[in-house]
């Protein structure tokens, strides 16, 4: 295995039903705990794939009840790449929907979404073409426990 | 999800239990909707303190009641916000009409 090959990877499929943004932050949850992240760094993560998996379900589908695709690839170094794909209507102008506040959803919807990936994650990327679908790819890094330990054994020593 | 509503006075404290997400806004929005309409509080608490999960859907949960109350001529006040809500509140700049209860 080199260096740069993940360490672990997953895929999922679900179809786009509102009661999988739980099913879907939950599970990668629990495949990123391998790499031992903090209560602050796995609720980041957590969050911004609820984001990514509702605008997929609501935006996305809208009334379809299509395939969301999740997957997770883990490194060494402690980097995550989340990949969240749906083949829904996409977006128009992407550059338009990462705006904050905007949203085409309604008023109870508070267009924060991508606002809040780019805010608790390292790295957004959104890739979408109407009629096709939306991928978007979320990259966090994570601080691997031994380095936590050098650093905290520098300070001390 | 659970939800718990108790009246003092002219104060209602809606307190909010579980995730929030787009799934179970919908309901905490329902439930909270249909009891403000009758009760019309004076003081509408939306009291975070059991959530453990919350994304932006809780924002547009806030400012949606946010509205409804005010137009009602009562106001709302949020409380028990942890860390990680916290951010996502100030993300939101919700925290600037003055709402938050500062605690913990």
């Amino acid at each position: 295995m080199r260096i740069l090959d993940p360490i672990n990877e997953m895929k999922l499929e679900f179809v786009a039903r509102s009661s999988n943004e739980a099913f879907a932050r939950g599970a990668i949850a629990s495949f990123v705990l391998q790499l031992d992240p903090t209560i602050s760094e796995l609720s980041d993560i957590k969050t911004a794939v609820s984001e990514a998996v509702t605008n997929s379900i609501v935006h996305g589908y809208g009334e379809v009840l299509g395939t969301i695709y999740l997957e997770a690839k883990i490194f060494e170094t402690g980097k995550i790449i989340i990949r969240i794909r749906d083949k829904g209507v996409g977006i128009p102008d992407v550059s338009q929907a990462m705006e904050p506040l905007f949203t085409t959803g309604g008023e109870e919807r508070s267009g924060l979404g991508f606002a809040v990936m780019q805010s608790f994650m390292d790295g957004v990327k959104v890739f979408s073409k109407p009629g096709r679908g939306t991928t978007v790819t979320l990259e966090k890094n994570v601080i691997r426990r031994f380095v936590k330990e050098k650093k905290q054994s520098a300070v001390v020593g | 999800m659970g939800m718990k509503i108790t009246k003092n006075g002219r104060r209602c404290t809606v307190l909010l239990d579980g995730d929030i997400d787009h799934c179970s806004a919908r309901s905490m929005r329902e439930m909270i909707d249909r009891y403000v309409n009758e009760e019309k509080p004076e003081v509408l608490c939306l009291d975070f303190s059991k959530i453990k999960f919350m994304d932006s859907s809780g924002i547009g949960l806030i400012m949606g009641r946010y509205k409804l109350i005010k137009i009602l001529g009562g106001r709302l006040v949020i409380a028990g916000v942890s860390e990680g809500i916290s951010r996502i509140i100030k993300l939101s700049g919700l925290g600037t009409l003055g709402i938050v209860k500062e605690e913990r």
